[in-house]
């Protein structure tokens, strides 16, 4: 055998990879890789610093909703209301009591007297009720002359903790040159509800009215949510009602938000005439929403429990319901767990459909059953974010600190469950 | 009695006959019988499903039909007699004398309310007594037949087994009434609505200025093309415009560069975005993205921008939409073979150039089906457009001038009383009906391009 030798094409040249031109042309590459790289880093860096700035604006105004600044007003109440006892202001005399003293004008002679003739521009418009509620909270103060706390206006509120109206500010600055003024932490933003004042209002009735809807939603959406899953993943048969099923599931789970408050509007308030702005249907309309969700995390997590399980169970003599709900379900909760608590959370930020079913209530005492008018965080949130009184802009981002507070928990306490039950067959 | 006491007595009662039940066939098992069919719980489960059940059920029937009851016998009782004999009138002064009887401090406007109120009272505890007392009676008489059929080779097991089966199939069925209900209840309004407004005019008039006024039938002011437009400009090119390259490039940067410590960190801080509520982000567009933008159109000069602009909207959004653009692109690089890329690499291809003329094409169906999922999920979006994109429906393409969109306009019609012979109202629907369709086709379109492409590399 002869080996013939490699014989060139006389076409071909030799590539000369040390040479200039290859040399530039890789060093061209590599910049467009360098580049491209940088690209995608840039792209992470500014989603991330938006989200950095979102957090940083809503920390730096919401942060002053939650102090409140005060001055102070001396009363002397036996004087005032004519010597009343405390008792007078405990139990079933409190109505009557509160009636015969008339606190409001307790209240505005206690300001011109020591604030002068429109001394009342330094106060809150309700800040005679916060007077009241002292008065409430320890009656003993009616026995003698007390200095009281009371809420300063909105202007001077400003004033103490950012820019406000020349005269805010200057009365401001009188004030603390007298030493009438001080800033606390706002206990009525935490336990109040919705008022005209922002001085006076809180998010306690807001948030009860989403504590009170995600129950409703959770009882409806979860025992439902599941079952389905059950159904769908372990005993469906494969044919046309399943395929419908599915296909609604997945529909449901897609269509927009807004879309089911006009579901809630039309069947739940027109057709059924259940009751307006109740957290009833709030939850109802959730609930819907909320569902597809749950079945779609729940299916995903009971696929993922893997078939030997189902089989040793059969072969031990369970029957097929025995087979899911003793030894399947336990397996897929840590999953359907994580599931829901993220589709609860995402319940909890939504304000579109709570709109369409009149959820914006101006209420201004805490919501008590599910029948009540109520509004929920969001919506709330939404409402003052509409308010022409500036002294409103802190308090929607003291609010949407609220809210973003418990979701991260929620979100977080469905990683740490993930991370910590999952089983990786 | 309230209903919901009721409902609490029957579920103590049904956890009795649970006991009793279980205690009776357990005994079976002590005496020694050979053959028992069901373990003694799931004679427990029998006796409480019979006890409980039936009641609960006839209690569901029983308080849609209480209300009704109370108020025919208040009506015919001799102080009824001077009420009006207008039907909406009369309606509305029963229904104020029922919320009287439930809440005595409530103002009232009408006296015959006041008159009528412990009447109600009187009707409605005692229908509600009657209700009580039947539910109770079904509870115990169901529990006893379940008992009395508590035997050795009674099949238990296989009843409960039914019955939760059938329950399985209820909690499913209700995802397709969800649809039914939805798809029902907007064609319902929106037939409605085509019978004051042509859907011609609907669906091609460019005047969009809505108004109770009614002339000769027809209702003017509806047409909806700059709505339409305004709903495509912020989501679908606006949106996308920010979404598109920054998800995309998150997702090639954290999937191809990052080390896993990085990606460990940066993909949930992404995902928080997603996370975020949209009341939050509309309230940011409003407050800080749309003044900022409109004090630098001024700069630029142009001087008629709006402070509701439809790119702080659009912008927002984007923003918004980056994670769920990211996930998906994500998983449609993940899915593409790794011997396409290893062959890239292998041919002496830098990184980035594998990226982009292997990985990218062989991908990009999943990710145009994720863009248009993205898009269904921009245009159905509430809040953002309603605090951040302003009222006006202008017909331009000036991202610094106000449009609005078809969910901003559903709100604002809603907003208030919904009085639902108005075509106003009933708008909202028609335009909820055209937003479904829509967001559906998408989503529909999206999915089958990505399970086409799916199949071809699995």
């Amino acid at each position: 055998m002869t080996a013939t030798p490699p014989t060139a094409s006389p076409s071909s040249r030799k590539t000369d990879w040390m040479g200039d031109a290859m040399q530039r042309r890789i060093a061209r590459r590599y910049a467009a890789e360098r580049r491209f790289k940088f690209l995608g880093l840039a792209a992470v860096a500014v989603s991330s610093l938006f989200l950095a700035f979102l957090l940083v604006v809503m920390v730096g105004n919401g942060a002053k909703g939650f102090v409140t600044t005060e001055a102070t007003l001396t009363i002397d109440l036996p004087a005032a209301t004519g010597s009343i006892s405390p008792d007078q202001l405990t139990g079933p005399q409190l109505s009557a009591t509160m009636a015969s003293i008339d606190v409001r004008r307790i209240f505005d002679q206690a300001v011109q007297a020591q604030y002068g003739e429109d001394g009342a521009r330094y106060f809150a418009s309700t800040a005679w009720t916060a007077l009241r509620d002292q008065l409430v909270e320890n009656p003993n103060l009616v026995m003698g002359e007390t200095s009281f706390w009371l809420p300063t206006s909105s202007d001077i509120d400003r004033a103490a903790k950012d820019r406000s109206t020349p005269e805010a500010e200057r009365d401001y600055a009188a004030l603390t040159k007298a030493g009438e003024v001080r800033q606390s932490f706002n206990m009525q933003f935490l336990t109040g509800s919705d008022g005209t004042d922002p001085a006076r209002v809180g998010i306690w009735g807001a948030l009860k009215g989403s504590l009170i809807t995600m129950v409703v939603t959770l009882f409806l959406a979860f025992p439902v949510g599941v079952l389905a899953a059950v159904y769908l993943e372990e005993y469906a048969p494969k044919n046309r009602f399943t395929d419908l099923i599915e296909v609604s599931i997945n529909n449901l789970a897609a269509v927009p938000s807004i879309i089911f408050g006009l579901l809630g509007l039309a069947v739940f308030l027109q057709f059924l005439s259940m009751p307006r702005s109740a957290a009833l249907v709030g939850g109802l309309t959730l609930a819907l929403m909320t569902m597809p969700v749950i079945v779609i995390a729940a299916r995903n997590a009971i696929k993922a429990v893997p078939p030997s399980i189902r089989e040793a169970a059969m072969g031990v003599g369970a029957s097929p319901i025995q087979v899911v709900f003793h030894h399947v379900l336990p397996l897929a909760i840590p999953g359907i767990m994580t599931g829901t608590i993220i589709g609860m959370a995402r319940a909890l930020g939504e304000t579109a459909p709570l709109l369409m079913i009149g959820m914006r209530a101006f209420t201004t005492t805490p919501p008590d059953g599910l029948t009540d008018p109520a509004t929920v965080l969001p919506v709330q949130i939404f409402l003052w974010s509409d308010e022409v009184n500036r002294g409103f802009v802190e308090k929607t981002s003291a609010a949407i600190i609220v809210l973003l507070v418990f979701l991260l928990t929620m979100n977080a306490i469905a990683v740490y469950l993930r991370n910590r039950f999952e089983t990786r067959w | 009695m309230t209903i919901t006491a009721t409902f609490f007595l029957i579920a103590g009662l049904g956890l009795i006959a649970w006991v009793f039940a279980r205690a009776r066939a357990g005994r079976f098992i002590q005496s020694g019988v050979a053959s028992v069919h069901s373990l003694p719980s799931y004679h427990g489960w029998y006796a409480a499903m019979w006890a409980v059940v039936p009641a609960i059920l006839f209690l569901l029937v029983w308080s849609t039909i209480a209300p009704a009851l109370g108020s025919y016998q208040v009506l015919e009782s001799p102080l009824a007699a001077g009420l009006p004999t207008d039907a909406f009138e009369r309606a509305a002064i029963l229904s104020e004398a029922r919320a009287l009887s439930h809440n005595p401090d409530l103002k009232v406007f009408n006296d015959a309310a006041v008159r009528l109120a412990p009447l109600y009272e009187a009707a409605d505890s005692k229908y509600a007594m009657i209700g009580a007392l039947a539910a109770f009676l079904l509870c115990f008489a169901g529990g006893a037949f379940a008992f009395t059929r508590i035997r050795p080779d009674f099949r238990a097991r296989t009843q409960v087994e039914r019955t939760v089966m059938f329950g399985l199939l209820l909690a499913s069925l209700i995802a397709i009434l969800a649809t039914l209900g939805i798809v029902a209840s907007l064609i319902f309004e929106t037939i409605r609505f085509f019978g004051m407004v042509s859907p011609f005019e609907f669906l091609f008039g460019l005047d969009w200025n809505p108004s109770d006024k009614v002339v000769d039938g027809q209702a003017t002011g509806f047409g909806a093309v700059p709505l339409f437009w305004g709903t495509v400009f912020i989501g679908a090119i606006i949106a996308m415009l920010v979404a598109i390259p920054l998800g995309l490039m998150s997702a090639v940067y954290l999937t191809q560069y990052a080390s896993a410590n990085v990606r460990k960190w940066m993909k949930p801080i992404l995902e928080i975005l997603a996370g975020v509520p949209t009341v939050v982000y509309g309230y940011f567009a409003a407050l800080t993205v749309a003044p900022a933008l409109r004090s630098f159109a001024v700069s630029i000069g142009i001087t008629d921008a709006s402070s509701e602009s439809a790119l702080a909207a659009g912008l927002v959004m984007g923003v918004m939409i980056i994670p769920f653009v990211s996930s998906m692109a994500d998983d449609s690089i993940a899915a593409v073979p790794g011997s396409m890329r290893d062959g890239s690499l292998a041919m002496g291809a830098t990184k980035s150039e594998t990226i982009k003329q292997v990985l990218i094409p062989a991908a990009l169906p999943g990710v145009v089906g994720g863009v248009l999922l993205a898009v269904s999920r921009a245009i159905g979006e509430t809040m953002i457009v309603v605090m951040a994109a302003g009222l006006a429906a202008n017909l331009t393409a000036n991202p610094f001038a106000s449009v609005t969109t078809v969910t901003t306009q559903i709100v604002q019609l809603l907003t208030g009383d919904t009085d639902f012979d108005s075509p106003m109202t009933l708008a909202a629907f028609a335009l909820g009906l055209t937003l479904f369709v829509v967001t559906l086709l998408l989503n529909i379109v999206a999915l089958q391009i990505v399970k086409r492409y799916r199949e071809a590399y699995d």
